[in-house]
């Protein structure tokens, strides 16, 4: 077990890179503490890939320092760094029978059979497969399998940290749903650092106590699922988070008030010395509501998701998302929208304008 | 062109793939398949698409006996989970292919392309190759291909499964707007309960090689005919308990009893299986959820939009799921409050007592 440590880390694929477009990570610096389960979410291209294979040392960074305890771990060798992953299809040996399989990688580091026998047995009790320990790996399900690869990359003690890239990807939901909470149980138990790769922001929020949210080759914001969900540093975050993302409109700010499709809105942010740079509001469709005021708006879809209804409207050409009680109706084509100022935010470049004093966190 | 399933079956060998089955797909209308891998939703398409045989029964379009047609007399498209493109022609070549193939003419492929394009937002991209897209646009010229045809079937195996999550939100929010007013019968597989009720239309709940439930997507959700249509429909998974109706109340345990109402106070005395889906079960009382049931939290899951906590029930674990953050912790007893008017009962034979 280790706190990791990513100092100023950057990488480019190319010899020799120009501007900052060249690199695929462009600076991510931060600490994750020992024993501690995290996410890394973002979209195919975000580069957080890069940024595993950085850590697990079979890429070695352009610039920055990789830290495993205090000691420097940038150029070490995959094997000497003391790792466990799990990848997105299951990896293990058909021929073998569980049991071994588990064992493997303890009997690959000469760990004697009688404390394997007993690591292997709670590990197979934990994620409940001992009564397939006997049974060849090769007659298994998907996701048994995939149990067994979790097993393998949770068998070792010694290990700095257990990584999991996309593990659940090719997995049913209702197994997901199943394996997902194991594996969060299993942290629970362990305590060993973990890190887990996905691009889906269900997994990455249920398992994860700290999400690291990235694209465009940078960090866009590390928080709690609770931070991220109220309050995105970044429009992006607030898009890729939630399901419906957080509505994204242009706005503008005019004698001290924010101004959106004509109409005058309250926001949370401060106003005061407003940065440079396009200007946004974000707002999550759990605060957005159907009034007799408010932003203009044409309805275009109402979709029944069962716990609730999602209302899609148009205004102008940009889509505003509603979330509705399960029972509410919508009867009318053209509706306005109130944004509630508490939960409503401005946003520069992207970026989330600081937040007026009665707004921020305690 | 209306499109029928007539006691069609699929054996191989002696396995049983698809058991007797009939459905009758309206033309305009988006159908889900719904359920978990191996349910038999790739062979039901295969079936319908005359990419396979079935053993017995018969396919019919319009009314036309179909069933021994080859797939390319059927006027259909297929878009399966990985998607196909030609990797040599242009995505406008990729696009028009099967215009071109069908020799209509260059003034009306112009304007089909110029449509298609438009809808699927692949404009900007038509010059380029498929690797020089991303995983949204390749799949979304893929679809392309199935639409500039006007075809009177569409049938979409797991479209979105290989794309990013926010991809798969976007597009499948698109699907239905884009196949409404075509007059096509679309035929979509999935497994995730979530995306069935988004693309909303109807549902075929699939178990094992049966159509457990046939009908419109909320009505099958809230109304499911039987265990299998209820769990192939929920996600996370249903809460399940044997209970006694027996004296007016509903017994789920020695501890755990109340006093039926609703559905449930209709219910001959007798064994039933209850099931509730996680969202009627809340970490504190409110006015419609009433009933305390008292556990042990064995995981939490929040998500910053919603709290999902596990717990001992007796010897099962159920799920609570609910909006907001409640600061659970782990081993901790905790009190959760039942909705018991959302209960499900169940009989012997595993269909729904109402």
């Amino acid at each position: 077990m280790a706190k990791i440590k990513l100092d100023n880390i950057r990488h480019s694929y190319f010899p020799n890179p120009k501007s900052d477009d060249d690199f695929a990570l462009k600076r991510v610096h931060f600490d994750w503490e020992d024993g501690g389960a995290y996410a890394l979410l973002g979209p195919s291209g975000c580069g957080k890939t890069t940024l595993l294979n950085i850590i697990s040392g079979l890429l070695i960074p352009s610039h920055g320092k990789l830290q495993f305890d205090g000691q420097d771990v940038t150029r070490l060798s995959p094997k000497d760094r003391n790792i466990a992953q799990v990848f997105q299809f299951p990896v293990i040996y058909d021929t073998m029978t569980v049991y071994d399989n588990l064992a493997f990688p303890l009997r690959n580091r000469g760990v004697n059979e009688a404390k394997i026998d007993a690591k292997v047995r709670e590990i197979a009790a934990m994620l409940e497969i001992e009564d397939m320990l006997s049974k060849k790996a090769a007659g298994l399900s998907p996701d048994n399998k995939q149990k067994i690869s979790l097993g393998r990359g949770l068998v070792r003690e010694d290990v700095n940290v257990i990584m999991f890239d996309e593990p659940l990807t090719v997995i049913d939901p209702h197994l997901k749903w199943k394996l997902r909470s194991k594996l969060k149980e299993l942290h629970q138990q362990v305590k060993t650092t973990m890190i887990y790769v996905t691009h889906d922001q269900t997994e990455a929020l249920t398992f994860a106590d700290q999400v690291v949210v990235m694209n465009f080759g940078q960090v866009l914001q590390v928080g709690t699922p609770q931070a991220l969900f109220d309050c995105p540093e970044h429009t992006f975050v607030g898009h890729f988070i939630g399901s419906p993302g957080m509505n994204v409109l242009p706005a503008q700010v005019k004698d001290g008030q924010v101004w959106v499709a004509g109409q005058a809105v309250e926001v949370s942010s401060s106003l005061e010395s407003l940065p440079e740079g396009k200007l946004e509001i974000g707002v999550r469709p759990e605060y957005v509501r159907i009034s007799d005021t408010g932003v203009e708006a044409t309805v275009r879809n109402l979709m029944d998701v069962g716990r609730h209804k999602v209302l899609e409207t148009l205004v102008g050409d940009i889509k505003v998302h509603v979330v509705l009680g399960e029972n509410q109706q919508v009867s009318s084509d053209r509706v306005h929208l109130q944004f509630e100022p508490a939960n409503t935010r401005l946003y520069a470049d992207g970026w989330l304008v600081d937040l007026q004093h009665e707004f921020e966190e305690v | 062109m209306k499109l029928e399933l007539r006691d069609v079956s699929k054996r191989v060998g002696a396995d049983i793939h698809i058991h007797e089955t009939s459905l009758v797909f309206e033309p305009g209308a988006f159908n889900v398949l719904l359920g978990a891998t191996n349910a038999g939703k790739t062979t039901l398409m295969k079936l319908m698409a005359g990419l396979d045989m079935p053993t017995s029964g018969q396919v019919l379009y319009g009314g036309v006996d179909m069933t021994k047609a080859p797939p390319q007399e059927r006027n259909i498209s297929f878009v399966h989970q990985f998607f196909i493109n030609y990797p040599h022609l242009s995505v406008r070549d990729n696009i028009t292919s099967p215009l071109r193939l069908a020799k209509v003419r260059p003034e009306e492929i112009k304007r089909r392309l110029d449509e298609t394009a438009d809808l699927l937002r692949l404009g900007p991209m038509l010059d380029r190759r498929p690797h020089e897209l991303s995983g949204g646009q390749q799949q979304r010229c893929a679809l392309a291909r199935a639409i500039i045809k006007d075809s009177s079937a569409v049938f979409l195996d797991e479209p979105l499964a290989n794309l990013d999550y926010k991809l798969r939100e976007e597009l499948r929010s698109e699907l239905p707007v884009i196949f409404s007013n075509r007059g096509a019968v679309v035929v979509y597989a999935t497994s995730e309960p979530a995306e069935a009720l988004m693309l909303g239309g109807y549902t075929a709940a699939m178990y094992e090689g049966h159509v457990s439930q046939f009908g419109v997507t909320s009505e099958v959700y809230r109304q499911p005919a039987n265990v299998n249509a209820a769990q192939v429909f929920s996600d996370p998974p249903l809460n399940v308990a044997q209970i006694e109706k027996r004296d007016g109340k509903v017994n789920l345990s020695k501890q755990f009893n109340w006093s039926a109402r609703g559905v449930a106070a209709d219910l001959p005395d007798g064994a039933y299986t209850l099931a509730v889906r996680p969202h009627f079960v809340r970490p504190a009382a409110d006015e419609s959820a009433q009933i305390p049931l008292h556990g042990e939290v064995r995981v939490t899951e929040l998500s910053g939009s919603e709290s999902v906590a596990h717990f001992n029930l007796g010897k099962d674990i159920w799920v609570s799921q609910s909006d907001g953050l409640h600061p659970y912790k782990v081993g901790e007893q905790h009190d959760f409050y039942l909705d018991d008017t959302r209960c499900f009962f169940f009989g012997a034979d595993g269909r729904r007592v109402v």
